[in-house]
């Protein structure tokens, strides 16, 4: 199994290479991501058939690379195998839509090399067994993804996202450089020998914190989430849902694989800061996306909304699993752990759909498009799948994996402290707010650029999209329908990783009566996609049926009313600002600071109206812009020592070593 | 070890920071240099000890480099380096031989301190050797400090560097090759830097740093 899994990463590392010399060739682009479709299928068989069949097996391996003393140690664990299973699966969408989408990358060379080399870099990462090979990896993955961001470096923008990435990843690695530093103090960098080793209670908690700022910042957790809007949507749009879908969710899998297996026993206060930074993630996340009109950065910022909810979960299982309350915590777990399979799932898809219709249209600001539905009918149709689950309504993935953290949010009244017990309900509320934001937030994605009429040439001239993308995204949707209506089979195949992680695990699912999934027990509640896809789809057939019947025939076309101003602009339709301005009224206010200049031309004066929205982001003003120009007034002071003679150089050195050799003599 | 051997190489490795101690009052060239040769020979004499003791064949090869190069080829070649400048009449204004003298005495205590602490384990003579080592590199150091005249910069560097093959030899088991790359890195070294001399006198028509200093437009 594992050999499988290393052969097939190693074939990766090769194409990197191969990249280079391939993206001189004009079907260059076609071999390579068929070359990384197989390897990542491949992986994601052996993943899948680990997770089902052997996961009580651990196999590992040692390679002689690396640290001399220490070598490069792997290993493949249910947790492992779960997140190589949606790493991979996304990484075959991935390249199986950039096998059509590539026709739209202008320089090749600058993200072929890269692409199977990132695929390789995020695998390892789930496959490592010690401290160094992970954070090689880790960094790696930052590296490349980084290299992909700035691809289109003509763009300042671009550039500058890059640049606040590398900052950002550079900043994680740091924070998880020293989480590992401090667990090897006494056990070495082998998990093994941190596995055994007996951390005190004080170290682990500054290890969970430094975790929390290392993966979290990566996953994209506010405050630490200013990168991610930037750097996403700069890449192409095929990494874009690597990063988007996989990429955060390696993240997700480098805190539990910290906090949840190699440091012991956890404290209750650990998760009420997990809590604390999750829920209001979440909110705030969604909130942002509601303001944006690009629709990848919509995409993007609906990611931190999602990642909220899981590091939610997360907080929800530590708090339960810290009070002994076993049960719950392999619920809130699990529901973690199937939201970090769905997003990846309908994030991708809507990244591709992003994708798409920038590959038709060359726009990615939603007041330019509309009408695509009519278009680009396939495509619209696979987005509008990917809109609904994301907004988590029945019968698809997205609300089975909410649904299962709200059961166990409601369980909260039987946890022993009172902090947690007014914690969690207040975390709950924001993530109900939170998950009625997405809903009203992919409305808005959807009505304003699929629906009405076109608001650009572009847009009116698009065309559907090629049969490659359009079969990656249909498989990501029957994917999402499958995960919606089956879900038991999903929570069942969980239960490993649920046993390993948190010691319990859910009720097993299936086998109960017509698919039914049964979170705690029958009398307190249940769900089933199955029959509630079956209403909604008979229902749907039957009210079509009955319109088409009766009222097709009746069809008559005649002149709107104009209210007197005749030929309507499509500038005149519902705007993406518009749509939000409600709730940008309500929150954004006191959030954005959001205000609304509007300047109204003196009577009988033909000029038009003007309104213009002012927003601004707080966390940067209040967190970021600081720390940046402190670093600045510093770094001017320092400046001085840049352009010193060499004798005052020399003298430097010798007073510091003189100094250096005093602190050890005293 | 018998006592004598003991005392014979505790005797040139002090030998050698009193070498040290008399390099950094010379205010002249030739002075310095003639010191700087002597301060070499002693050091190849104190590995050629250490090599007795020791009983490693390979070191009698470490002194013989120490002798040829540094105590013979290098001061010739910088006396003709002097020469050649037309430099040999300069007399150099140190900081105040009593305040650089007091600073050197600073040094060599804080070394010994600070060798006697972190190596209680070491072996005697590896230990004083250490620490007289250190004392040289810190002098060595100090010189450079100490001194605005090019030459005399880059003689503190050569004796700071002897103060490393002092160290290098006084710890047992150190291979041949690392004392062979060492020497010839300082070969190349001084290569460079007689080249980088001949290049500021060209520009300048002084080899007193201070020049460079006004160039860059700093005042002092």
């Amino acid at each position: 199994m594992i050999a499988v899994a290393l052969w097939s990463v190693a074939a990766l590392l090769a194409l990197a290479p191969a990249g280079v010399v391939l993206s001189m060739r004009p079907r260059g682009s076609i071999i390579l991501y068929g070359a990384c479709l197989i390897a990542t299928s491949t992986l994601c068989v052996t993943a899948l058939s680990d997770l089902l069949f052997f996961p009580h097996l651990t196999p590992s391996a040692t390679l002689p690379i690396g640290l001399p003393w220490l070598g490069a140690h792997f290993r493949l664990d249910a947790l492992s195998a779960f997140f190589l299973v949606v790493v991979n699966l996304g990484g075959a969408a991935a390249s199986l839509f950039a096998l059509g989408y590539f026709r739209h990358e202008d320089s090749p060379g600058r993200v072929l090399p890269f692409y199977p080399a990132y695929l390789a870099a995020m695998n390892v990462v789930v496959l490592a067994n010690d401290a160094f090979s992970f954070l090689v990896a880790w960094e790696f993955m930052s590296l490349t993804s980084w290299a992909m961001v700035v691809s289109h470096h003509r763009e300042a923008e671009n550039v500058r996202a890059g640049y606040v990435y590398l900052l950002m990843a550079s900043f994680g690695t740091l924070a998880l450089l020293l989480a590992f530093g401090l667990l090897a103090s006494d056990a070495g960098y082998d998990f093994d020998a941190i596995r055994a080793s007996h951390p005190s209670a004080a170290l682990s908690g500054v290890v969970v914190i430094l975790v929390l700022l290392g993966a979290g910042s990566k996953a994209g957790l506010v405050p630490l989430h200013a990168w991610l809007p930037l750097a996403h949507p700069a890449a192409p749009s095929h990494v874009s849902a690597l990063m988007s879908g996989v990429m955060t969710k390696v993240a997700v899998y480098g805190f539990v694989r910290i906090v949840f297996d190699l440091v012991p026993e956890p404290v209750w206060w650990w998760s009420m800061v997990v809590l604390l930074v999750g829920g209001p993630t979440a909110t705030l996340g969604v909130l942002y996306a509601l303001m944006q009109r690009d629709i990848k950065r919509v995409l993007a910022y609906s990611t931190i909304e999602n990642i909220g909810i899981i590091f939610t979960g997360l907080g929800l299982a530590l708090a339960f699993k810290a009070e002994g309350l076993d049960w719950v915590a392999a619920l809130a777990f699990t529901a973690a752990m199937l939201h970090v399979f769905n997003h990846a799932l309908f994030k991708s898809l809507l990244f591709f759909g992003a994708g798409a219709v920038l590959g038709a249209t060359g726009e990615r600001d939603m007041e330019k498009l509309g009408g695509l539905i009519h278009r680009m009918p396939k495509t619209a149709f696979a987005t509008l799948v990917g809109c609904v689950a994301i907004s988590a309504l029945p019968p698809f993935n997205g609300f089975v994996s909410e649904w299962l953290t709200f059961q166990a949010i409601l369980l909260s009244p039987q946890l022993p402290s009172w902090g947690l017990k007014l914690v969690i309900p207040a975390v709950g509320g924001l993530l109900a707010l939170a998950a009625a934001f997405a809903a009203a937030c992919f409305v808005k994605l959807y009505g304003i650029s699929f629906l009405g009429r076109p608001r650009s040439d572009v847009a009116a001239s698009a065309h559907e999209t090629d049969r490659f993308s359009l079969t990656a995204m249909f498989a990501l949707a029957a994917f999402c329908l499958i995960a919606g209506i089956l879900p038991g089979l999903f929570i069942d195949a969980l239960a490993p990783v649920s046993k390993d992680m948190v010691g319990n695990i859910m009720p097993h699912q299936v086998g109960l009566q017509w698919l039914t999934i049964v979170p705690i027990a029958e009398s307190r509640s249940s769900y089933n996609g199955l029959l509630v896809f079956l209403f909604v789809a008979l229902c749907g057939t039957t009210a079509a049926t009955a319109i088409h019947r009766f009222a097709s025939d009746r069809l008559r076309r005649a002149p709107a009313w104009d209210c007197g101003y005749p030929d309507a602009d499509p500038a005149i339709q519902y705007s993406a600002s518009s749509f939000s301005q409600p709730i940008r009224r309500v929150f954004g206010s006191v959030i954005f600071r959001a205000r609304e200049i509007g300047e109204m031309p003196p009577p009988s004066s033909p000029l038009p109206a003007r309104l213009q929205v002012e927003l601004h982001d707080l966390i940067w003003d209040g967190l970021y812009a600081p720390i940046a120009k402190a670093i600045g007034f510093a770094t001017d002071r320092i400046n001085i020592l840049q352009f010193l003679s060499i004798r005052r150089y020399l003298t430097l050195v010798f007073v510091a070593l003189v100094v250096l050799l005093l602190v050890v003599a005293l | 070890m018998s006592s004598l051997q003991f005392d014979i190489a505790h005797l040139l490795a002090g030998s050698l920071v009193l070498a040290s101690f008399m390099m950094l009052y010379q205010d002249r060239l030739y002075a310095l240099l003639n010191v700087y040769a002597l301060h070499a020979g002693v050091l190849a004499l104190s590995v050629g000890w250490q090599a007795y003791v020791q009983q490693a064949p390979h070191l009698y090869i470490t002194a013989l480099i120490a002798l040829v190069f540094k105590a013979i080829i290098i001061p010739v070649a910088l006396h003709r380096i002097i020469k050649r400048l037309g430099i040999h009449r300069e007399i150099e204004n140190v900081i105040g031989i009593g305040l650089t003298m007091m600073a050197g005495i600073g040094l060599v205590a804080l070394s010994m301190v600070v060798m006697l602490r972190v190596t209680p384990g070491a072996d005697a003579l590896a230990r004083e050797d250490l620490a007289f080592a250190l004392s040289v590199v810190l002098l060595g150091l100090l010189i450079m400090v100490t001194r605005r005249n090019a030459v005399s910069q880059v003689v503190g560097f050569m004796s700071l560097e002897n103060g490393l093959v002092l160290a290098a030899t006084g710890a047992k088991g150190m291979p041949l090759v690392v004392e062979i790359s060492v020497a010839f890195s300082v070969l190349i070294a001084f290569i460079v830097i007689g080249i980088f001399l001949f290049r500021i006198r060209e520009r300048f028509d002084s080899v007193d740093v201070q020049a460079l200093d006004r160039f860059r437009g700093e005042r002092r």
